[in-house]
């Protein structure tokens, strides 16, 4: 590379694909300029208050709630099982609309507002009612 | 074994143990979420900023007309105008058709004796493929990674997430472009292990960045399918680093730093390697410059103004000792009538 030429070639060109370049590398800095998005707080119902505990230790529910269900679902379709005993003995069962959303019977302020945040979308509500005292 | 991709392996285990350590037993979240990422990200751009201006500044003299197709000639013959443009617009279509294609690897070719003897010339389009899965896998990560990093996520992010994970395999669902990324690096790393022709001609260099791209897509196929991290806390970290009010959420897992420090070292690493042909396949000049070789005079951009002294300059300098020694000159000296021979010399030379 002859350094000492400072001459460049297709100024133009390159300069404008570099300008392409920064703009792209920073697209996450400048797309979010001045916005403030705190993390979600999940709004818990007096029910799930009253229980003040969730299926599992609110550390595994946080990562691994959907891996939980993927195991209930799986359970009670292929095996029929409908109960569920966590690892302190309680029993559950193990069902989407008549557990989780029997304790979180808020969805939009529970689930969803996380969700958003994290930008998931479960399909699960296509066919699993969101809101079974509604329809119970 | 070979030392070379010994020492690749071996450096990105390092790497790993490093931020693993240092995050799980240390406790130096901070260094590694938040300053060697926002270290990295500037010497990203600044030495990939810089090798690109280097570039920019060495001349290219003439056009290097590296063509599969018919250069622009008489009227009668057809011209293959992207593959042997002589205009800007063809060049144009020549780059954006190299750069999502790949078209010149697609022309790889291999060479072998077949049986009997023959020579055999074939097509060679497994590199091809997998550098294109690979790529295009890449791609798609990278750009879903953007949820981490905006909010409200964008609609057609959102959209892209969807045709994803169309499969829904399981809970959290599969994003097939990760899987396909894993399994690209792995048949890439093992072609260059396994085939003694590209084993000869690889370096640690040429294996390094994909063993550390390998462990980049590990860490995070096994953050999201096998030991979960706490997602909504990954993305207020990442948020925080784009919206400068870097924070560290508790409890994030230690896998995460490591996907981020190795991230982060790639980044790094990234001007100064291989790698580099992410802008280097701009300035390709067999790729990126019309053949107009015999339309137009190119001269040569770092010519020097040399002083020359050309053959009739030395001989309007010495023709009169040149004709006195017999030696044929091209001009004559002017006609003298008592020499009478000068015409001789002239009859010789025709
Ligand atoms: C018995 C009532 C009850 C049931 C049933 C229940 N939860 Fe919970 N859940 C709670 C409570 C109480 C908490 C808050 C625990 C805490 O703050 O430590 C919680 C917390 C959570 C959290 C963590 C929220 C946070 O703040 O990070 C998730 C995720 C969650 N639950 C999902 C589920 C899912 C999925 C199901 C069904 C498999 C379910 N819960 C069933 C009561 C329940
Ligand atoms: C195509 C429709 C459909 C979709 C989409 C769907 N399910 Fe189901 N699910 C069913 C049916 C049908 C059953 C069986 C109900 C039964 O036997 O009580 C079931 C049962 C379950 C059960 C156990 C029974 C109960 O009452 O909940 C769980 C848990 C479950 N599904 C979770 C999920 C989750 C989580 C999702 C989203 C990722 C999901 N399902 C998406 C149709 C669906
Ligand atoms: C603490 C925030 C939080 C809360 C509360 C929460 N989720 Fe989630 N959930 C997540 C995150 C984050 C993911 C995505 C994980 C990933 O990408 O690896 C997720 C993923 C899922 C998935 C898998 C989606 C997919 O297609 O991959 C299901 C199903 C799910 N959650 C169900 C629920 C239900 C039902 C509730 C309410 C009872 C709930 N979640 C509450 C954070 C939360
Ligand atoms: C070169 C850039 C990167 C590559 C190639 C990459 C690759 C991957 C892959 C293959 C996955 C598996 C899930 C999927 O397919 O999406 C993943 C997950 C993940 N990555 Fe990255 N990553 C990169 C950069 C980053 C950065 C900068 C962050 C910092 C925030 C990050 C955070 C995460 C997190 C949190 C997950 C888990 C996602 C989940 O559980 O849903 N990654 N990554």
């Amino acid at each position: 590379m002859p350094t000492n030429n400072k001459r460049m070639y297709d100024k133009g060109m390159v300069l404008a694909g570099l300008v392409i370049f920064v703009v792209v590398v920073t697209f996450p800095f400048w797309y979010n300029l001045g916005k403030a998005a705190p993390p979600p707080e999940p709004v818990l119902t007096e029910k799930a208050k009253a229980a003040e505990k969730c299926v599992e230790s609110t550390e595994f529910m946080k990562a691994e709630h959907m891996q939980l269900l993927d195991v209930w679902r799986d359970t009670v379709v292929r095996d029929a099982k409908r109960a569920y005993i966590n690892p302190e003995g309680k029993t559950y069962m193990m069902s989407l609309s008549n557990t989780c959303l029997d304790c979180h019977d808020n969805k939009a302020d529970f689930c969803d507002k996380c969700h958003n945040y994290a930008s998931v979308r479960p399909y699960c509500w296509d066919c699993h009612i969101d809101n079974p005292k509604e329809t119970e | 074994m070979n030392r070379h991709y010994m020492f690749s392996l071996i450096a990105v285990l390092l790497l790993f143990l490093i931020a693993y350590v240092g995050v799980a037993a240390v406790g130096l979240e901070v260094l590694f979420g938040i300053i060697i990422p926002y270290a990295a990200i500037v010497v990203f751009t600044v030495g990939f900023i810089y090798r690109i201006v280097g570039w920019a500044r060495s001349p290219v003299p003439f056009r290097i007309p590296t063509t599969c197709g018919q250069q622009k000639s008489l009227p009668i013959f057809k011209q293959a105008k992207i593959d042997n443009p002589s205009t800007k617009g063809n060049v144009v279509i020549r780059m954006i058709l190299e750069i999502v294609l790949f078209r010149s690897l697609f022309r790889n070719t291999k060479v072998k004796v077949k049986e009997g003897g023959k020579l055999f010339y074939g097509y060679e389009l497994w590199l091809w493929l997998f550098a294109l899965a690979f790529h295009y896998a890449f791609a798609t990560v990278l750009v879903r990674h953007l949820r981490f990093f905006t909010e409200p996520v964008p609609q057609w992010l959102q959209l892209l997430e969807n045709v994803d994970s169309f499969m829904q395999i399981g809970l959290p669902g599969v994003f097939l472009s990760g899987v396909v990324l894993l399994a690209a690096v792995t048949l890439l790393f093992l072609r260059r292990v396994l085939l003694p022709q590209i084993r000869y001609i690889s370096l640690a260099n040429d294996y390094f960045p994909l063993v550390l791209i390998f462990g980049i897509a590990f860490t995070g196929i096994l953050m999201r399918y096998f030991i979960k991290v706490d997602v909504v806390g990954a993305k207020e970290l990442a948020y925080g680093l784009v919206s400068f009010h870097p924070t560290i959420p508790e409890g994030i897992g230690a896998v995460f730093y490591v996907h981020v420090f190795f991230v982060s070292v790639l980044l790094a690493y990234f001007p100064f390697s291989k790698l580099m042909h992410l802008g280097g396949i701009f300035m390709s000049p067999t790729r990126n410059l019309p053949t107009n070789t015999r339309e137009v005079r190119h001269v040569n951009p770092w010519s020097y103004p040399v002083k020359v002294h050309t053959y009739e300059e030395y001989e309007d300098e010495f023709r009169e000792k040149m004709v006195e020694a017999e030696l044929p000159v091209d001009k004559e000296l002017p006609p003298e009538p008592e020499e009478p021979e000068a015409d001789e010399t002239s009859e010789e030379k025709e």
